[in-house]
């Protein structure tokens, strides 16, 4: 365990120190949740209502920024071929990687989501639910995303393509997670929403990686 | 499965498709004007009115959508496990025009709701499931585009592709959960045994129209991506 | 008969059948046009590479 232990702190290095780490996606975040009254227009009732389902929007979009980066850097400096070879499966190199995104990243932002709900207008006894669906969120768009930026090493498009093969697959955790949140909002039953969430986010753990690590080992070929 | 292993071979494939596709596309012709003659014979319907016409061309395009995915995770995977470099010709032919019939579902879908609901469009489960699988096609053909090495292409767009295909069920299951806390109902018919025969008739005689264009267009397209590798080989060749 | 008497519902039915018909041609075309364009390279290429290499 302790050669698991070695990739992760590598990896949370990686991940934290990575142009500003959290504070990047953190920064984002606020700007996103600035422009919506902005583009909305401040009236409370419409803010209010489209509150936590914007949050949620809102991290899907944070959550794609530092992808890009989750293995071209190790793709570029040939760091990820001696990874390849090393002694870690890829796929629990890649466990690593989406961990420790999720821990730098997902979670700081996490933190953020109820609080940006809360500020455009949603209710505070929200707010519990909003953190965990966040939390839970934020580790399914961290392996799911990940799945996409091993697609797309070697291509020259970048950030754009990822966006585009990930959006679509983040669409299952934006209904869920923003769903549940809805759902405890309008009184309705918001269990099968959030057990589906944590459902989905395991499962993309335990299944992205293997997706991951034949992406980047095509990648490598 | 014996029919499989018979086509896996390109050389023999070619010589089955060239007597194969024209025969399937001549049935599909010959369905299709059956079944829009039986759909316009058929009267309208009580409560939609002259617009149960447009059932027959979008309910068809909304089956071949799925049915054109299946086809791509199936031959996905058949490219993956077994390296078949005809298998994943067969996947990347199959995106365009799975893209091409969601794509008409969602415009006659939209076109069939708006007498009924007022609105060009709505996020019912049915359009919103159909939404996310035309980005599922456009990403995959957008990955497939921006990688030159032919089989890199192709493992790359066959694991996406398989990871698509375990999502669009997750899906439409949460989409439809999504929509029953809106409180909406399907708009759309149910189809199937409560469907008049008056309808069900023209309805399926068109399925099976699109589904022998489908696969007439399919084994021509897969022919081009044939041709298409060796055109590439030979410049290959020709370059030394 | 076919019944082709659509009254106000027109503007519905007559552009999603356009459409389709439309969208059906452009597959066909696409489709056909990219056969026919590769087997040609494909011919042109051969024809190309048995010049080069002579009569064998």
């Amino acid at each position: 365990m302790s050669g698991f232990g070695v990739l992760m702190r590598r990896e949370l290095a990686l991940a934290w120190g990575r142009g500003g780490g959290p504070v990047v996606a953190v920064a984002f975040y606020a700007c996103v949740a600035t422009l919506l009254p902005l583009a909305v227009g401040a009236s409370p009732q419409r803010l209010a209502a489209v509150a936590p389902g914007s949050a949620w929007l809102a991290l899907a979009l944070a959550s794609l920024l530092s992808l890009e980066r989750l293995f071209e850097r190790d793709y570029e400096d040939g760091a990820l071929d001696l990874l390849a070879l090393g002694p870690a499966p890829l796929e629990i190199v890649a466990v690593a990687k989406c961990l420790a995104q999720w821990i730098s990243t997902g979670l700081p932002l996490a933190l953020f989501t109820p609080v940006a709900a809360t500020a455009l207008g949603a209710d505070p006894r929200l707010i519990p639910l909003t953190f965990a669906s966040a939390v839970l969120g934020g580790l399914g768009f961290a392996f799911v995303g990940g799945i996409g930026a091993a697609l797309s090493l070697g291509t020259r498009r970048g950030g754009v393509l990822i966006a585009v093969i990930v959006l679509p697959l983040f669409v299952p955790l934006v209904i869920l997670g923003a769903g549940a949140i809805e759902a405890l909002a309008g009184g309705l039953n918001w269990t099968p929403g959030f057990l589906l969430l944590g459902a989905y986010s395991l499962a993309f753990m335990g299944l992205g990686p293997f997706a991951m690590a034949a992406a980047c080992r095509n990648a490598l070929a | 499965m014996g029919m499989i292993t018979a086509l896996a071979n390109p050389q023999r494939f070619m010589t089955v498709s060239r007597v194969a596709a024209p025969i399937l596309a001549a049935i599909a012709v010959l369905l299709a004007v059956v079944g829009l003659w039986l759909g316009f014979s058929a009267p309208p319907d009580y409560q939609q009115g002259a617009t149960v016409r447009i059932m027959f061309i979008h309910v068809p395009a909304a089956w071949l959508g799925m049915f054109a995915y299946a086809c791509l995770a199936g031959s996905s995977f058949f490219g993956l496990i077994f390296r078949h470099s005809l298998a994943d010709a067969a996947a990347r032919a199959a995106a365009p025009l799975g893209a091409g019939f969601t794509f008409l579902a969602l415009v006659t879908g939209s076109f069939w709701g708006r007498p009924m609901w007022g609105a060009w469009w709505v996020w019912d489960a049915r359009l919103t499931s159909f939404l996310v699988l035309f980005l599922f096609y456009i990403g995959y053909m957008a990955l497939q585009a921006s990688i030159d090495d032919e089989a890199k292409a192709a493992r790359a767009g066959a694991i996406l592709a398989l990871v698509g295909a375990i999502n669009l069920p997750i899906v439409k299951y949460s989409v439809d959960w999504w929509n029953s806390l809106h409180q909406g109902e399907s708009i759309f018919l149910k189809g199937g045994p409560a469907l008049a025969p008056v309808y069900l008739w023209p309805l399926g005689l068109m399925a099976f129209a699109y589904t022998f264009g489908f696969l007439a267009l399919w084994m021509t397209r897969i022919q081009a991506e044939i041709w298409r590798r060796r055109a590439g080989a030979l410049a290959v060749q020709g370059a030394r | 008969m076919p019944n082709l008497e659509f009254g106000k519902y027109a503007a519905y039915i007559v552009p999603s059948y356009l459409i389709s018909a439309a969208g059906v041609v452009w597959m066909i075309a696409d489709t056909l046009l990219r056969a026919r364009r590769w087997r040609r390279e494909v011919a042109r290429r051969e024809a190309a590479r048995d010049k080069r290499q002579g009569p064998s």
